[in-house]
């Protein structure tokens, strides 16, 4: 069982070209940040939104728009889970699951709704309304309901953003166990790096409506393609034009690099890689900048401190070499980084 | 907060508006012949009035529901001019003089109507004078307010639940029936209450496109006006028994009744 889908949605000022291929028993999370059309991928899928190309699920197809087929939402198979659950007011919890039962006439829909339940360990919560669940217990039934039906594919929007910080964990491990259960094809949208990193096998990344990258988490954060992924690294990303040894930036800056290659590429440099200095620092590093410091931030016992310049980096240095050098935002500083620590790969 | 004093010009205006709603009242309650009331109940003339008044205005308020959901979920959904075009069209009759309604219907439905002639000549159907034309002069003035309550609680709903309903596998029907329509219940609930407070009330309509026939089209307030003339007593009670009924609609709707407009 596969999804193979090529999504575009054009809306005023913003475009959508999505081209997307999922397995069955793999978790693929579409990353990106908010406005990326993340939600409206899921929505077109879903067959909730207008779009343009075609959606195969299980060698079905469910949307060509050049043949004009058009499967609608409700014979899609195709659960989706709402970032904010909507899960039917007016029902109980278990009523809610059965809604999806009742609507494919399966028998007995109400003894079945509660078995989902009691295997979540949810059954004490059957007769309750959905407003008096707490977040984490309505984000389970919102999963419940969409699994209940038995979908081929499983659209999960955002399933962790909408819960407090402190159960956020407790509730990704109850997920993650959810959807290793299930059999279909798995696809959810976060913007949230960490939520996408614990759940998914395969990431996409996707920036202003286009797919930038795509890959296991590792692949992805190993070599950035774009300033979010960098970021959610945690590494500096630079991009130019390669000349054998050296790197050329937009601001006519250089960079100087083992194996650079040639032509469009990207450059990573980890921010432990690098130094600073009060004054210019003589000896090997081959990459010497001046800067001025934009901002200094405390991540645990090491600081993360922003510098800006021709080459604008963030480097990770200890506490102690903070005090040192007396850094703090304005203050001039001179950053070294060594040749080797230059990774370059084509952009 | 401290606010500006509200002179007393503001406070004696505010005073003699209230009068006016409270004397009427007042006099209805205070020269109410109580201790013919229970007499006047038992008139033939009175209970028929008001037989046909409950009958009337729940069939109107029936036609309403079963014509005005519709007609609300068409509201909801259009834009622009039409929109305002249909809006303009259904919430006519609410600032339409009844009696012009009537008129109205009677160019429509009566004997020589654009649809009446038709319906005469084809089925030798006549509406004017009859009950249905007292149930159809109530629902013309009527509905507007179900149709406003209902679109009003259309475009408040969260169309996200129907989407999850469709998600699920449910259809058109399932969806409307078991979710939309279950979530719409407080606005239908209260524009279905002023919509039948509204018929109950109704006078220049029914009048002038059903006439006056006891036990056919004389509704209870058509009963008042004409009973002030020769027996008082029975028009006060009855308008006491109209009284009633509003204060317990309001009573019973608080909130709800403006929430929902």
């Amino acid at each position: 069982m596969t999804l193979e889908a090529a999504v575009r949605v054009r809306r005023d000022g913003f475009a959508l070209d999505v081209a997307l291929s999922a397995a069955a028993g793999e978790t693929v999370a579409v990353l990106g940040p908010n406005g990326a059309g993340k939600s409206t991928l899921l929505r077109a899928l879903a067959g909730l939104d207008e779009m343009e190309g075609r959606v195969v699920l299980d060698g079905e197809l469910l949307e060509d728009t050049g043949r004009g087929v058009h499967v609608p939402a409700e014979k899609r198979h195709a659960g989706l889970v709402f970032q904010d659950h909507v899960l039917f007011p007016h029902l109980t919890v278990v009523e809610n699951i059965a809604f999806g039962l009742r609507a494919q006439r399966r028998p007995q829909p109400a003894v079945l709704a509660r078995k989902w339940l009691d295997d979540a360990g949810l059954g004490d919560r059957a007769e309750a309304m959905p407003g008096a669940l707490s977040g984490g217990q309505a984000q389970r039934v919102a999963l419940l309901r969409a699994l209940a039906t038995e979908p081929k594919l499983l659209l999960l929007d955002e399933p962790l953003s909408a819960l407090d910080v402190s159960i956020r964990a407790e509730v990704r491990r109850e997920l993650t166990r959810q959807l290793a259960s299930f059999h279909g094809v798995r696809l959810l949208v976060t913007h949230d790096p960490i939520e996408a990193m614990a759940l998914a096998d395969r990431l996409v990344v996707l920036e202003q409506g286009s797919v930038v990258q795509s890959g296991t988490p590792d692949e992805v954060t190993a070599r950035p393609r774009s300033r979010f992924v960098a970021d959610l690294a945690g590494v500096n990303l630079l991009r130019g034009r390669a000349h054998g040894d050296h790197v050329a930036l937009a601001g006519d800056a250089l960079v100087a690099a083992a194996e650079a290659g040639s032509g469009d590429v990207f450059a990573v440099i980890h921010p432990r890689a690098v130094a600073l200095y009060k004054t210019r620092p003589d000896g090997t590093p081959r990459n010497v900048w001046h800067g001025r410091v934009d901002s200094v931030d405390l991540h645990g016992d090491r600081v993360r401190v922003r510098v800006k310049g021709p080459v604008p980096l963030v480097a990770e240095v200890t506490r102690a070499a903070v005090q040192e050098l007396g850094l703090a935002a304005g203050t001039d500083v001179w950053m070294a980084v060594k040749a080797t620590e230059v990774s370059v790969y084509p952009a | 907060m401290r606010r500006a004093k509200t002179p007393a010009a503001i406070g004696l205006l505010a005073a003699l508006g209230l009068l006016l709603f409270l004397l009427p009242l007042a006099g209805l309650v205070i020269r109410a012949p109580w201790n013919q009331a229970l007499g006047e109940l038992a008139d033939p003339t009175t209970t028929t009035a008001l037989g046909l008044s409950i009958f009337c205005s729940l069939s109107s308020t029936g036609i309403a529901l079963i014509l005005g959901i519709p007609l609300a979920m068409i509201l909801a959904r259009t834009r622009g001019t039409l929109r305002n075009l249909l809006r303009a069209l259904t919430t006519l009759p609410m600032v339409l003089p009844p009696v012009a309604g009537g008129v109205a219907l009677e160019l429509a439905f009566g004997r020589r109507g654009l649809v009446g002639s038709l319906l005469y000549q084809a089925f030798g159907i006549q509406i004017p004078f009859t009950t249905a034309a007292a149930v159809m002069a109530e629902t013309f003035v009527a509905m507007p307010f179900l149709v406003i309550a209902v679109e009003a609680g259309l475009r408040s709903l969260d169309h996200r639940y129907e989407e999850a309903a469709r998600s699920l596998g449910a259809g058109y029907w399932r969806v409307f029936t078991r979710v939309t329509l279950p979530l719409l219940r407080p606005a239908i609930f209260s524009g279905a209450v002023l919509c039948w407070a509204r018929a109950l009330g109704e006078f220049g309509a029914t009048i002038t496109f059903a006439g006056n026939f006891p036990g056919r089209t004389q509704t209870v307030p058509i009963a008042v006006y004409l009973a002030l003339e020769s027996k008082p007593e029975a028009a006060i009670t009855l308008s006491l028994i109209l009284l009633v009924v509003s204060v317990a609609i309001l009573v019973g709707m608080r909130d709800r009744w403006l929430g929902a407009l």
